[in-house]
């Protein structure tokens, strides 16, 4: 909600103040402020814990995307950086449920439906 | 530059300051601030640490490697389109989240075409590894004559008809808790990881209670969804007057005090709001803004996201705010308030 309105202000915003989404490790910290209801230092820290890097780390996309590419967390894919066989946004959420410990909700949709289609629903979220 | 600075003021314009005008511009905008909320003003650290950031010549300026701060969004629909701007937020703007949302940017608007939002929001999951929120706004006007089914207040108080007036949003308030409930509801039952409370209390304090009524529904059934709330503005209006939550009068709360409530309805992120004067520098505007938000840094249990696009929280009131006003709007929030998003 912070940055608003025009995009110029979010990418304004993202140069003086981002952890640059997932070109680092920003989505992850938010997904941890938006499900926990975590503060920043907290969620840095656990995320950082949990990624075996140190906080400040969280925002460096250098560091980053070797370690989003060996927990499979998924990466920006362009044209001058094409991250075949890499994890895609599903499978990098799923990763990110279990890295994290989080139940993120379309996972656990998606997880539901494919059970869905073996006549298991077990998995699913009401 | 003859000891000048070129600096802002708060409709974008350039203006040149000498330092002792800036510290002026600063200790007056904290002053004021400080007093409209009943808060302490800024230390003279604090000042002095504005006054180097806003004094710098740096065409833009951040904070210290290792400070960033999550970046939150609400309706970024440049693009006119849904899809192209979750993208966009994802891939171009160093989004940490993003948000879908209607170009209509009400939940009385989005409840008519739910469906296709759905689907929408559906698609979007499968494409985007960032957190995917839904945003809209209460916008409580749009429940009254013409636009709506309810009499309209703001024809019934200049006739001093208090009371009809206070019944006609307490009716459009019911209404709007439904529809965004079912909507909030909707969206997650597509796969949200979040919905978003936009503007809150934009139209007065009995928009506010809808909000943090149907935050509260929301959290009782849904734990794992997080709920945005940001501010209209620094003040709650009391167009209604009487309304309260939790037995807390919601007319003329400010920042801290709402926060309070909104953390006690359940939501995961609040987004506080200061509204910006086109008449003064960005300096003082800053200085203004985080003297009013600074009370809710320790009281608060959830994350604090500033408001800080167009017209809000420093960043001049124009459709292209400049990149050095809003870059130190930005540092200047981190770096004083340390704050958990912008």
């Amino acid at each position: 909600m912070g940055t608003g309105d025009a995009v110029g202000v979010q990418m304004a915003h993202a140069l003086a103040a981002g952890m640059n989404g997932m070109r680092a490790a920003g989505d992850l910290v938010a997904r941890m402020q938006m499900t926990r209801g975590m503060r920043l230092q907290e969620a840095k820290l656990f995320v950082a814990d949990r990624l075996g890097v140190s906080p400040r780390d969280l925002s460096d996309s250098v560091v980053m995307q070797e370690v989003r590419s060996e927990f499979g967390i998924g990466r920006l894919s362009d044209f001058e950086m094409e991250c075949v066989g890499e994890a895609t946004a599903m499978e990098a959420k799923f990763n990110i449920a279990e890295l994290l410990d989080l139940p993120i909700n379309c996972v656990q949709r998606f997880r539901g439906r494919v059970h869905s289609l073996r006549g298991d629903r077990a998995g699913g979220v009401s | 530059m003859d000891g000048k600075v070129v600096t802002r003021m708060g409709d974008g314009s350039c203006v040149e300051r000498t330092r002792d005008e800036l510290r002026a511009d600063l200790e007056d905008g904290a002053e004021q601030g400080a007093r409209r909320a009943k808060a302490s003003s800024l230390t003279a650290g604090e000042i002095d640490h504005l006054l180097e950031i806003f004094a710098s010549e740096a065409r833009m300026t951040g904070v210290p490697i290792g400070d960033e701060v999550v970046l939150s969004c609400d309706g970024t629909v440049d693009l006119l389109s849904a899809k192209l701007d979750s993208l966009t937020q994802a891939e171009l703007a160093g989004g940490d989240l993003c948000e879908l949302a209607l170009e209509d940017y009400s939940y009385k608007a989005v409840k008519t075409v739910v469906p296709t939002e759905q689907r929408r929001l559906q698609e979007a999951q499968y494409r985007l590894t960032i957190p995917v929120q839904y945003g809209a706004q209460a916008d409580l006007g749009r429940y009254s004559v013409p636009d709506g089914p309810v009499p309209n207040w703001s024809q019934l108080l200049p006739e001093a008809r208090v009371d009809e007036a206070r019944a006609a949003q307490e009716e459009a308030a019911s209404e709007s808790e439904g529809d965004m409930y079912r909507v909030a509801e909707a969206m997650w039952e597509a796969g949200a990881d979040g919905v978003n409370f936009d503007t809150a209390g934009a139209a007065g304090d009995a928009d506010f209670l809808a909000v943090l009524n149907t935050v509260r529904r929301l959290r009782a059934a849904f734990p794992d969804l997080s709920i945005e709330v940001g501010m209209a503005s620094e003040f709650v209006l009391g167009m209604h007057g009487e309304l309260e939550f939790d037995g807390v009068r919601l007319a003329g709360l400010w920042p801290v005090d709402q926060l309070r409530l909104v953390q006690e309805a359940g939501a995961t992120i609040f987004g506080p709001a200061v509204n910006i004067n086109t008449g003064r520098t960005v300096a003082w505007n800053v200085a203004r803004a985080i003297a009013i938000i600074k009370p809710c840094m320790d009281a608060a249990s959830i994350p604090v996201h500033v408001n800080a696009g167009m017209g809000v929280g420093g960043v001049p009131m124009h459709p292209y705010p400049p990149i050095d006003a809003v870059s130190r709007a930005s540092r200047a929030f981190v770096e004083i308030l340390r704050i958990d998003g912008l």
